[in-house]
């Protein structure tokens, strides 16, 4: 049996890479330790946020799967940061963990092209640095040109609750016992991480009248550009609030070294940004309170998520914990807060494709590569199939530029500058992220879905319409003018806004940051939808910002589209500095782009490269 | 495109004459609006034009300028060369304003590098070129950090860590938006630090330019009517006959320069012809420009008669000058004295003879006094001296002040952070940090956020 691509994990990662090589018409496998578990929500139950939802924006743009099913699943939906402008909001949805996978597994059953295996993988089979299989558990063995790993958490995990450890993955699961070591001998960097998730309560036993009630938006919300809100706006799930107590913090001071984490049991690294309620209370020592959310985790059964609470206590001191919370005093907990650790490769080992420099045609994505996060998983997993399938097809692969892309942006930041800790996508970890917006995903990325062939013909047409839309409508507020009129001056003093004393085009009108789309609309007809007039309004009240954004990225490219080849030897490269040549010759960066961004290459340094470029050009 | 590069071709020296290269798309452009003489925009290629640079509307050197047009130039870009009188406070000034003007100070060997890049440098020179950017960047970088001291990059490090405080405050706001328990960062915040950063940062420019004063020196002029003694004064802190020196009111028309130092500073002094009413020619155009002297002077020394009563030229002189800047000198103090030191309370005042070299040392004591000069010394001050140094605090300034127009236009917050980001990136170039991930530790190392 042999097949073109074949997929090793079936979490959000691998979803994405199976879906995109099978949707390109590549005999696909996707083999996953549990069925059952597949596009598992293993730690929060939510997805997006704030860089995150404009990911999963960004995946649906491209033809990914995880916006359309994540809209399937929503318990409630809520648009962050509605006051702090357009380049920073984002959708977050409570996502159902029932129906989240559910759908998902029906997609991956439905696809063509897709077959599943149930196994576990523990070798590969690797010829003249290319790879040709993988080897199941079993023995068995399976032929194919390319695969990708999306192994998540499950790289000889262990489960941490205070001094006991246990070799197993998140639900208990098996972890894979050897494939971390075949990368090791393979040459690949291994890394220890570490990440962790809070206890989950029975709804039924929490006094909720002790918290505060947080809703959803009383507009309806889809991350996908299909627009189909699955889920009643006016019956979505509500999250409470709560904040730890004095007592909450004493049992945690008195109980520290029992915890795997402060009793040195721990061996990765855990994320700075994910602190454990432990790390909270010791090093933000004078915070008098967390606060806490809980959160449901699905409409069919009881389990309600506590935000904030993750931990590494052994179950005794978690149920003190976890009792001392208002509302919580007779709490049942279901399932106990656990610490993982679990192994990772050094990202900088990768091209920008995904694609392992070690071993052509093996490519990793998701956790495998130091992140964390199901959306962060995603759009490596999106990327990393699309490439995959792209190489088999021998075309360019699909490099997303950081003024392009959140995608861009953590891949970039992945295999240039590696992690230490798990990788979180922040909005502040984008150069521009005022051209990385939630609301103009499409506009930057469909183009490409469309290209590599994950967005269907109808789709493209209605997207070429939007476009075309949005082009004439700025051109009708450029031309259209209104003069200093007294019905006209009347209208604008109702609004209020200062009347005119010249003649003035709409589109200078809309600039007035009083002024609505819907205030133009008293003036002439605009058939367009929403979408198309917010599109105008962001471009016209923001125009000077966005030009300058686009200039300086524009300069940034300009040393992106320069190529540095693969085999360059930069030893030989004279007048380079010696931390730079290192760097250089460790990380092989494919442009003079990425190469600016490794630190310790300074601009001298891309100087001399530039130069030297030229001169081998002009000597071939 | 292509950023438009300015910098210095000529090695800074006094007396010689110095040229300011400037080479790219918007050379001419960016010269042309700082120039004063023909519209440069419309000249023939391989011209030379005499005019002014002026920064805003003060004149800053009188200039030939020579432009050359893409492609028969030593980049094969747009060049316009500007050469200037030579000193270094003009040559620097002159750089300065092309760089808050649209240009870009040229990174060590660029020229020669672009020269390459576009085909003008035969092949054989890539090594050259190559050697060229590495010893110069090595230099440069070594002159960077030696230009700057612990006291300048501190006071830098500091307006950092503030923006940086400000920044990560509502970046925490924005990616971690439901943390209730966690200040959110107000507009009128964002307006208050913004305010004090600008007057941080003009603090800053001013002492530039008294960096400039240490290191260029104090421009000194000798005010004063006529025959009260300024040439005396002025010889005797010259301690050489340089000026005439009569009894014969108006024999000193000529302005007359000499330099002295005090505490390692050079005072330049300059003499005036004296200040009166007069229908002598060539002494008028002497008078007019001893008052738009003044102006320009870091230091005025107004020479009064201590034995004659102040006549109304005096009282003129006395309410025009800067009090800031000005020292009274009460001289001839060997007459019959009317004019006391205790009647000249709001100024800074000493008493000199010069006939007698009397007084002259402290005259010297009151100068140190009003420039901080001791002081001065004992913090080994290095200051903020290169062009670059100062055209990116201004820049910086330019960075905050956009921001704060933002805020008035009622801009949404990811905007503001947009001039603030560029306002802390700046800082950083002067002081030569570029981590990029500062902003995100501050935030994680100050805020409680996670699962």
């Amino acid at each position: 049996m042999k097949y073109e691509v074949i997929v090793v994990g079936g979490g959000h990662a691998g979803c994405e890479a199976s879906l995109a090589a099978a949707r390109k018409k590549h005999k696909t496998l996707l083999v996953t330790g549990n069925i059952k578990n597949i596009a598992d929500m293993p730690c929060n139950p939510s997805i997006g946020g704030p860089a995150k939802g404009v990911v999963v924006r960004e995946i649906d743009a491209l033809g990914g799967e995880m916006g359309r099913n994540a809209d399937k699943g929503a318990l409630q939906m809520k648009m962050l940061n509605t006051k702090k402008g357009p380049a920073v909001q984002a959708l977050r949805a409570q996502e159902d963990k029932i129906i989240y996978p559910k759908e998902m597994l029906k997609t991956l059953k439905g696809q063509k092209n897709l077959d599943i295996k149930e196994s576990l993988v523990e070798d590969l089979i690797v010829e003249n640095n290319k790879i040709v299989g993988v080897v199941l558990e079993d023995g068995t063995k399976i032929f194919c040109d390319a695969v990708i790993l999306t192994t998540g958490t499950y790289l000889k995990s262990s489960i941490l609750r205070g001094d006991t450890k246990v070799s197993e993955g998140p639900h208990g699961e098996r972890p894979s016992k050897f494939l971390s070591d075949t990368l090791r001998n393979l040459g690949f960097t291994i890394l220890r991480l570490k990440t962790g998730t809070p206890p989950r309560i029975e709804k039924s036993s929490i006094d909720f009248s002790k918290t505060s009630k947080e809703e959803g938006d009383e507009i309806p919300h889809t991350f996908s550009y299909e627009n189909k809100v699955y889920y009643d706006v006016d019956v979505q799930e509500p999250c409470h609030l709560i904040y730890t107590k004095e007592e909450t913090h004493k049992i945690i001071n008195e109980n520290l070294e029992k915890s795997s984490m402060y009793g040195g049991y721990v061996e990765g690294v855990g994320p700075r940004y994910c602190p454990s309620i432990e790390d909270k209370v010791v090093r933000f020592k004078d915070k008098e309170r967390h606060q806490l959310f809980l959160e449901p985790e699905s409409k069919y059964y009881n389990d309600i998520y506590i935000q904030g609470f993750s931990t590494s206590m052994p179950i005794d001191v978690q149920e003190k914990m976890v009792h001392s919370l208002p509302g919580l005093e007779n709490a049942k907990i279901l399932k106990y807060a656990y610490a993982i650790e679990y192994d990772a490769i050094d990202a900088r080992q990768l091209k920008q494709s995904l694609e392992t420099k070690l071993i052509e045609n093996l490519f990793t994505a998701g956790q495998i590569n130091g992140t964390s996060g199901y959306e962060e998983a995603a759009g490596q997993g999106l990327i990393a199939g699309i490439n995959a399938s792209l190489k088999l097809e021998e075309k360019e692969p699909l490099i997303l530029k950081r003024n392009e892309s959140y995608i861009g942006v953590l891949i970039d930041d992945l295999v240039t500058k590696g992690v230490k800790d798990p990788y979180r996508l922040l909005t502040s970890r984008a150069e521009y992220r005022l051209l990385l917006r939630h609301d103009n995903a499409d506009l930057r990325l469909r183009e490409y879905g469309y290209q590599v062939g994950l967005i269907s013909e109808e789709t493209y047409q209605d997207f070429l319409k939007k476009k075309e839309n949005i082009k004439t409508l700025k051109e009708i507020l450029q031309t259209e003018k209104i003069t200093p009129k007294k019905e006209v001056n009347e209208y604008l003093k109702k609004i209020p806004t200062a009347e005119l004393k010249d003649g003035m085009t709409l589109y200078s009108l809309l600039k007035r940051p009083e002024i609505k789309i819907e205030h133009i609309k008293h003036f002439i007809e605009i058939p367009y939808d929403e979408d198309v007039c917010y599109q105008i309004e962001i471009a016209c009240r923001y125009e000077g910002y966005i030009e300058k954004a686009e200039k300086e990225a524009e300069k940034m490219n300009s040393l992106e589209n320069k190529k540095l080849a693969d085999n360059l030897d930069y030893e030989k490269i004279p007048n380079l500095a010696s931390e730079a040549k290192e760097k250089l010759m460790k990380i092989r960066p494919t442009s003079l782009g990425q190469a600016s961004r490794i630190s310790g290459v300074n601009p001298a340094d891309i100087s001399i490269l530039m130069v030297y470029l030229r001169k081998r050009e002009t000597n071939e | 495109m292509k950023d438009t590069i300015a910098a210095i071709s000529t090695s800074l020296g006094v007396g010689a004459i110095s040229i300011v290269r400037v080479s790219g798309e918007e050379a001419i452009s960016i010269v042309n609006n700082v120039f004063t003489g023909k519209d440069l925009t419309k000249v023939e290629s391989h011209t030379i034009h005499y005019g002014f640079i002026k920064d805003n509307e003060e004149l800053i050197d009188e200039v030939l300028v020579t432009v050359m047009k893409s492609p028969k130039t030593f980049t094969t870009e747009d060049i316009v060369e500007i050469n200037c009188h030579g000193g270094i406070i003009s040559t620097n000034r002159i750089l300065e304003t092309l760089l808050t003007h649209g240009a870009r100070l040229a990174e060590a060997g660029e020229f020669t590098k672009r020269a390459f890049l576009n085909g003008r440098i035969d092949l054989t020179q890539a090594e050259a070129v190559m050697d060229l950017i590495e010893s110069k960047s090595d230099k440069a970088r070594r002159q960077a950090l030696g230009q700057l001291n612990g006291r300048v990059s501190n006071y830098i490090e500091n307006l950092r860590e503030k923006i940086k405080d400000l920044l990560a405050s509502i970046e925490v706001n924005i990616d971690y938006p439901e943390y209730y328990d966690i200040e959110v960062v107000t507009i009128d915040k964002i307006k208050k630090v913004s305010q004090e950063l600008i007057k941080e940062l003009e603090q800053l420019e001013k002492e530039a330019k008294n960096g400039r004063i240490i290191k260029e020196g104090i421009k000194t002029v000798i005010i004063g009517r006529p025959n009260v003694g300024k040439s005396s004064l002025l010889n005797s802190l010259l301690e050489q006959e340089k000026a005439i020196v009569t009894d014969i009111e108006g024999t000193t028309r000529d302005i007359v320069e000499g330099s002295i130092s005090i505490e390692g500073v050079h005072l330049n002094m300059i003499d005036t012809a004296g200040i009166r009413k007069t229908d002598d020619k060539i002494e008028k155009i002497g008078v007019e420009k001893s008052i738009s002297l003044m102006d320009d002077a870091n230091l005025i020394l107004l020479v009064l008669n201590s034995g004659e009563e102040l006549t109304i030229q005096d009282k003129e002189l006395l309410e025009k000058v800067d009090k800031n800047k000005t020292i009274v000198v009460l001289n001839k103090n060997d007459l019959d004295t009317s004019l006391k030191i205790e009647d000249f309370k709001d100024y800074y005042v000493v008493s000199t003879n010069t006939k007698e070299k009397e007084g002259i040392s402290s005259l010297k004591q009151k100068i140190k006094e009003l420039f901080n000069l001791e002081k001065l010394e004992e913090k080994d001050a290095t200051y903020l001296s290169s062009a670059r140094q100062i055209a990116l605090v201004k820049e910086t300034k330019k960075a905050v002040e956009d921001a704060l127009t933002g805020i008035n236009n009622d801009l949404p917050v990811d905007m503001i952070t947009i001039d603030l980001k560029h306002a802390f990136d700046l800082l950083g170039e002067i002081i030569g940090q570029e981590y990029s991930e500062e902003i995100m530790d501050h935030l994680f190392a100050n805020f409680c956020v996670g699962k």
